[in-house]
C-alpha cells in the first residue's frame, strides 16, 4: 500500500507548528523566495537571454503542475497565455473561495501554514512580473481571513512583500478580499467580478479570457491555493526533480479530501496517480463501517459524475511495446489521478472523494446535491438557471411521496439540456453532471420510488373513491411543496 | 484630366479588410472588424453580425446591436467548425483540395464569438435546433404565459420562436417561480418580475448608454429578480426605451399598456417634432387615433432610441377641441372662398405692408411656400425660437424641430425672433395692415391683443385654439404632422420626411396644399400639386439642399451641408 507523501502538508499536522512566521522561518520557510530572487539572467544556445522570472515560468512547465482547483489545466501553460505585451499591469489572483461540497482541502493550508501560500504567491508573482496580487478567500472562512492578513503583516515586515523584496528591486503588495458567500465566486471569472465589486455573474469566454482581458480588463492569473504551494516546490528542487513525484502528466502531490460513509474521513496527500480510489477509500481513509457495502463514490467533488460500486471501465496503457493496450479497471482499481478519472468519464476535480455505502438512498442523495446547485446557481444564463431549479423542484418532489414513474427520463432530459458549452461556465457541466450520472447509473431505483409513489397514489385514491361512494374527485398530480431556497 | 488622377487627388479610403466564411454552406466575405456600438472602436465582427450580411437569422434574446454583448440567453447558440490545422501549423487539405475542417465539439454564442478566416458556422443542424428548443423550453417553464392579456403580445419573442422552436405541450409539472408583479419601477414604467427573462438588455441600456445605472438584478439563480436600485425610481428621460428593447412583456409603458392590440396600429414612419434631434419614429395608430410613437433606427440621427419627453408628446393630436372649420371671422366658410378672399386681399396690399411669422414646427415645403409670399409682398418674416434644457444623448435644447428648415428657406435669420419687436412697432405704427401667421399663439410672444386688433388682416393657420387663432379675421385650420407628409431639416442638416399617419380632422387640410393654391393664386406662378414636386422644386430653388429629391431621402434621409 503506498504511504502519505506530505509535500505540501509536511509540516502543518506536526505538533507546535504554528502559523507564524517564526514558525515558518525555522522550518526553512522563504529560502525558495530567496532562490527565486536570486536566479540570474540565463543565455541560451540562440544568444537571447533568459530571465530569471521566465525561467521559473520554463520550470513550472517543465515540472508538469496541474491546477488543483478542479479543472486540473496545466498551470505552465496557463501562464503563458498571459497578455505581456499589452502595457497593462498583470494581476495574480489566490483563489481560496474553496467551496466545492466534499472539499475540504485548501482550508488547512490556510489555516495551518499561511506562509507556504504566501512565498508560493510571491513567486508566482515574481515569475509573471506581476505588482498587485490578491487572495480572493471565501466569505465562510473570517478565521483563514484573519491569519492570511497576519501572515502577510509579518511578511511585509521582513521585506519579502512590499517595495524592493529583499534587496532585489522588485515590488509587490498582496490584499486579502473576502467573498460574500457564493459558490459562484469561485468560479475564476466569477470571482474577478466579484472582486470587482459586482455580482459575481461569470463571463464570457471569448472575450473574456483572464490572460488577456481579467481583473479590471487586465491580464490576470487565477491560481488556486494548492497550486500556489506547489510552486515553491517547483522552484526548490526545480522542475525536473518535482516531476519525479507522481506519475508521468500527473506529476506532484494531491491533497485528497475524503468524505462520507468511511471510518476514517479526513484528507490525505498522496503522490498523483501513485494510490487508486480502493486505496483512498479503504486504506487511507479506513473503509466502510462494518457489514455495510460500497454503493457509489463521486470522485472529484460534487459536481463529478458518480460512479457506482463495481463499474468497470475500458482504459488504455502503454505496452512494453509502446503500444495502446487496453485493459478493463474496477472503478476501486481507477489510479486516483486527472487523466485516469477523465478516461473513466468523471474527473479528479477538486480532489474530493465522497463514498455511499448501501445504506445510502440514492434518490435522497441527488436531491441534497441538486438542491445546493440550484441554490448556488448565479442564474445569469438561461439553461442554467432554469434547468438547476427543475431539477432540485422534481428530486424534491420525488423525495416527498410525490414521485413518477417517468421523473428519471424526465430528469435526463432537463439534464441533457444544460452541459456541453450550453452555459457561460462550468456550473452548467456542475449542476447537470451529477444529475446525469445518478439517474443514468441507478436508473431503476429512481424508476422504483416513481412506481411506488404512484401505486401509493393509486391506493390512496382508490380508498377515497370508496369511501365517497365513487363520487370522489378526479386524481390530480398533487405537486409538493418547493424546496426553499 | 484621366479619371486615374482624379482618384489620386482624393485622400486614400481606409481599405476594409475582409475575411471569409461560410454561413450554412453560403460563402460570404465580411469586414474582419465592425465598431463598438458604444465607443465606435472597431472589434472583431461576431458570427451574429456575419450571419446577418449573410441575411441568415440567428434567434436571439438577450443581443441587440446597439448594445455591449452579455451572452446570457444561449438562445443564439451556433455550431461551427474552423480549418484544421496538421502538427506542422499548415492547413489540413481534404482529398478534393478544398481545406479540412474541422468542427468545434462545443457550440459557441453567435454574438459573442469573433469569426475568423475559413470558417463554417452551421445554423440549422439538428443539435443547434435542440440547444434553441431547450433554452426556449427553459424560458418558459416559470413564464407565466399569460399572452392573453399581456401587452407584448404579437411583438413578443417568446411567441415568435415558440413557433419554430416550442412544444405544443408542456412537460413541466413542477410549480412555477413566483415573483412581483406589476412594480412601479418609475413614473412611466411598470415592471411584471414573472415575465422577465432575465435577457439585462434593459440593464445594459440604462447603464451603458444613458449612463444611469438604475437597474439590476436581486436574489439569484431562477429566483433572480430585475429591480431598480433600492428606494431610488427608474425615472430618467429614456425609460421606455427599455420597453422597447424588453424582448418579453415584463416591461411595459404605463401610457400605452392595455390600450390597444398591437396587431391592430398600422405603423407609419414619421419623425420626432419635439427637439432639433428629429428622431426617427414609427406612429402607431388606429382608426385615425395615435397610440404609441416608437423610435425607428437611423444611425445618422438616434440609432435606436428616443427620449420619453419626445415619445409622450402625441396626445395634443388626439385633443377634442382641435380647430376644425375654416373661417372668417366667427363665420364658417368654404376652402375656396377663403382662399379668394385671402387672395384678393393681398392683390391689394401695400408692399412691405405685409408680415409673415411662420413656426418652425411647421414642414421645410410649407415655409417655402410662405417665403415665397413673403417674396412677393416684401414681406417681413420670423419664427419663434424655442429652447430647453438638453442632454448629452439626444435631447435638444432647440425645441424647433425645423428651425433650419425655416433658416434655408429664410422665413428667419440665423437670429431666430429678432424680428418679432420689428413687427410689433411696424403694427404698432400702423405700417404693417396683414399679419400671416402660422402655428403660433403671437399674444405669448410680443404681439398682444391690442396690436393683433389694429390690424386690417390676421390670417391664420393653426391646429389648436388660442388667443391668436381667436382674434383671426381668416381661419384657416391645419394638420398634425403625422396627418400629412413633408420634411424637417435637423439641427444637424439632416433632411427627414415623414409621411401621413392618419387623416386630418374635420375640414383642416395640409397647410401645404392651401399654400400651394394660394401662392398660385397670389403670384401666378405654377405650383406642385404633389409634396414630392414640391420637395424636388424646393430643393431645386434653395442651394443648400444641393439638388436633393424627395425620393433619395428614402427612409433616414440625407444630410446636407448647413
Amino acid at each position: 500500500m503506498p504511504e502519505e507523501f506530505r509535500l505540501i502538508l509536511k509540516y502543518a499536522d506536526q505538533p507546535g507548528y504554528t502559523p507564524d512566521m517564526e514558525c515558518y522561518l525555522r522550518h526553512g520557510g522563504y529560502e525558495a523566495l530567496k532562490k527565486a530572487l536570486a536566479i540570474q539572467p540565463k543565455t541560451l544556445p540562440d544568444g537571447k537571454t533568459m530571465s530569471g522570472p521566465e525561467q521559473i515560468r520554463e520550470d513550472v512547465k517543465v515540472s508538469g503542475l496541474r491546477g488543483r482547483g478542479g479543472a486540473g489545466f496545466s498551470c505552465g501553460l496557463k501562464w503563458s497565455f498571459v497578455d505581456r505585451k499589452s502595457g497593462k499591469p498583470i494581476y495574480l489572483i489566490c483563489n481560496a473561495d474553496e467551496s466545492e461540497p466534499g472539499t475540504f482541502k485548501d482550508r488547512q493550508i490556510l489555516h495551518k501554514d499561511p506562509h507556504q501560500m504566501i512565498e508560493g504567491m510571491i513567486i508566482s508573482c515574481f515569475a509573471n512580473d506581476v505588482k498587485l496580487a490578491y487572495i480572493y478567500i471565501r466569505g465562510e472562512f473570517p478565521e483563514g481571513a484573519r491569519i492570511l492578513n497576519r501572515a502577510l503583516k509579518e511578511a511585509r515586515e521582513k521585506n519579502f512583500l512590499g517595495k524592493n523584496i529583499l534587496g532585489s528591486g522588485y515590488d509587490l503588495e498582496i490584499h486579502v478580499h473576502r467573498g460574500a458567500g457564493a459558490y459562484i465566486c469561485g468560479e475564476e471569472t466569477g470571482l474577478i467580478e466579484s472582486l470587482e465589486g459586482k455580482r459575481a455573474y461569470p463571463r464570457i469566454k471569448p472575450p473574456y479570457f483572464p490572460a488577456i482581458l481579467g481583473l479590471y480588463m487586465c491580464p490576470t492569473i487565477v491560481n488556486n491555493v494548492e497550486t500556489l504551494c506547489h510552486v515553491k516546490h517547483v522552484v526548490m528542487m526545480g522542475g525536473a526533480e518535482y516531476a519525479k513525484i507522481g506519475t508521468p502528466n500527473n506529476t506532484g502531490t494531491r491533497i485528497v479530501s475524503v468524505s462520507g460513509q468511511v471510518k476514517k474521513p479526513g484528507y490525505y496527500e498522496v503522490e498523483v496517480g501513485k494510490a487508486t480510489m480502493g486505496q483512498l477509500i479503504n486504506d487511507f481513509a479506513g473503509g466502510l463501517f462494518e457489514g455495510r457495502k460500497l454503493k457509489a463514490v463521486i470522485p472529484g467533488g460534487s459536481s463529478a459524475k458518480v460512479f457506482k460500486a463495481g463499474e468497470k471501465f475500458k482504459l488504455k496503457k502503454k505496452g512494453p511495446d509502446g503500444k495502446d493496450i487496453e485493459h478493463e479497471v474496477d472503478m476501486l482499481d481507477l489510479p486516483y489521478d486527472f487523466d485516469s478519472l477523465m478516461a473513466a468519464g468523471s474527473m479528479s476535480g477538486s480532489g474530493a472523494i465522497i463514498v455511499m455505502d448501501d445504506s445510502t438512498d440514492i434518490v435522497e442523495a441527488l436531491a441534497n446535491l441538486s438542491e445546493f446547485y440550484a441554490h448556488e446557481s448565479c442564474g445569469q444564463c438561461t439553461p442554467c438557471r432554469e434547468g438547476s431549479l427543475w431539477m432540485s423542484k422534481t428530486l424534491h418532489r420525488m423525495t416527498h411521496g410525490q414521485g413518477r414513474k417517468q421523473d428519471a427520463d424526465y430528469l435526463l432530459k432537463i439534464a441533457d439540456n444544460i452541459p456541453g458549452g450550453r452555459t457561460i461556465c462550468a456550473f452548467g457541466e456542475a449542476c447537470s453532471w451529477p444529475v446525469q450520472s445518478f439517474v443514468g447509473k441507478f436508473k431503476d431505483e429512481f424508476i422504483a420510488k416513481g412506481e411506488a409513489d404512484e401505486a401509493k397514489g393509486e391506493a390512496d385514491e382508490a380508498k377515497r373513491a370508496a369511501a365517497s361512494s365513487g363520487a370522489g374527485p378526479t386524481a390530480e398530480l398533487k405537486i409538493a411543496a418547493s424546496p426553499n431556497h | 484630366m484621366s479619371i486615374a488622377a482624379t482618384t489620386e487627388n482624393k485622400p486614400a479610403a481606409p481599405a476594409i479588410e475582409t475575411i471569409k466564411i461560410k454561413v450554412d454552406g453560403k460563402e460570404i466575405a465580411v469586414p474582419k472588424t465592425m465598431p463598438d456600438p458604444i465607443s465606435g472602436k472597431p472589434i472583431p465582427t461576431t458570427m451574429i453580425q456575419a450571419c446577418a450580411l449573410a441575411t441568415i437569422d440567428v434567434p436571439h434574446y438577450c443581443y441587440h446591436p446597439k448594445l455591449p454583448v452579455a451572452g446570457n440567453c444561449r438562445m443564439c447558440l451556433v455550431e461551427f467548425g474552423t480549418p484544421a490545422m496538421g502538427p506542422d501549423r499548415k492547413p489540413v487539405m481534404n482529398p478534393d483540395g478544398t481545406p479540412k475542417i474541422a468542427k468545434s465539439p462545443r457550440p459557441a454564442i453567435a454574438c459573442a464569438t469573433p469569426v475568423s478566416p475559413g470558417m463554417e458556422i452551421y445554423t440549422t443542424t439538428p443539435a443547434v435546433k435542440q440547444m434553441r428548443e431547450g433554452v426556449l423550453e427553459f424560458l418558459l417553464i416559470n413564464h407565466p404565459l399569460d399572452c392573453p392579456i399581456c401587452d407584448q403580445a404579437g411583438e413578443c419573442k417568446l411567441q415568435e420562436y415558440s413557433v419554430d422552436y416550442g412544444q405544443a405541450t408542456s412537460r413541466f409539472v413542477e410549480e412555477k417561480v413566483h415573483k412581483p408583479k406589476r412594480v412601479d419601477l418609475g413614473p412611466r414604467i411598470v415592471l411584471d418580475d414573472e415575465r422577465c427573462i432575465l435577457c439585462t438588455r434593459c440593464i445594459r441600456f440604462s447603464k451603458d448608454i444613458v449612463g444611469d445605472d438604475a437597474l439590476g438584478i436581486v436574489n439569484r439563480g431562477s429566483y433572480n429578480t430585475l429591480s431598480a436600485y433600492p428606494g431610488k425610481a427608474f425615472d430618467n428621460n429614456y425609460t421606455l426605451n427599455t420597453v422597447d428593447i424588453c424582448p418579453v412583456g415584463a416591461l411595459t409603458s404605463k401610457d400605452f399598456r392595455f390600450k390597444m392590440r398591437v396587431w391592430f396600429l398600422k405603423e407609419t414612419k414619421s419623425v420626432c417634432t419635439s427637439c432639433a434631434t428629429g428622431c426617427s419614429i414609427v406612429i402607431g395608430s388606429r382608426e385615425e387615433k395615435i397610440y404609441r410613437y416608437e423610435p425607428r433606427e437611423n444611425d445618422a440621427v438616434n440609432s435606436t432610441w428616443m427620449c420619453d419627453y419626445g415619445r409622450l408628446n402625441y396626445k395634443w393630436i388626439n385633443r377634442e377641441d382641435r380647430l376644425t372649420d375654416v373661417k372668417i371671422g366667427q363665420a364658417q366658410t368654404t376652402w375656396s372662398n377663403v382662399l379668394k378672399q385671402i387672395a384678393d386681399k393681398l392683390a391689394k396690399a401695400q408692399s412691405g405692408s405685409v408680415a409673415i411669422v411662420a413656426s418652425a414646427r411647421q414642414t421645410t415645403e410649407e415655409l417655402f411656400l410662405l417665403a415665397k409670399l413673403a417674396k412677393k409682398f416684401n414681406a417681413i418674416t420670423d419664427s419663434i425660437p424655442r429652447t430647453g434644457e438638453g442632454d448629452k444623448l439626444l435631447l435638444s435644447t432647440d425645441r424647433n424641430p425645423n428651425s433650419n428648415g425655416a433658416k434655408l428657406t429664410g422665413i428667419a435669420s440665423a437670429q431666430m425672433g429678432a424680428n418679432l419687436p420689428k413687427i410689433a412697432e411696424g403694427i404698432r405704427n400702423g405700417s404693417i395692415k396683414t399679419l400671416i401667421v402660422f402655428g403660433e399663439d403671437m399674444t405669448k410672444h410680443g404681439i398682444g391683443a391690442d396690436l393683433l386688433g389694429k390690424l386690417d388682416n390676421l390670417i391664420v393657420s393653426d391646429i389648436l385654439p388660442n388667443k391668436t387663432t381667436e382674434a383671426a379675421t381668416y381661419l384657416l385650420p391645419g394638420c398634425a404632422h403625422a396627418e400629412k407628409r413633408g420634411s424637417f431639416v435637423n439641427g444637424k442638416g439632416r433632411v427627414q420626411r415623414f409621411l401621413k399617419a392618419i387623416e386630418p380632422r374635420g375640414e383642416a387640410r395640409p397647410e401645404w396644399e392651401f399654400l400651394h393654391e394660394l401662392v398660385h393664386n397670389v403670384t401666378g406662378q405654377n405650383g406642385y400639386a404633389t409634396i414630392e414636386g414640391l420637395f424636388n422644386q424646393m430643393a431645386k430653388e434653395i442651394p443648400a439642399f444641393n439638388g436633393v429629391t424627395w425620393a433619395a431621402l428614402g427612409d433616414t434621409g440625407v444630410t446636407i451641408q448647413i
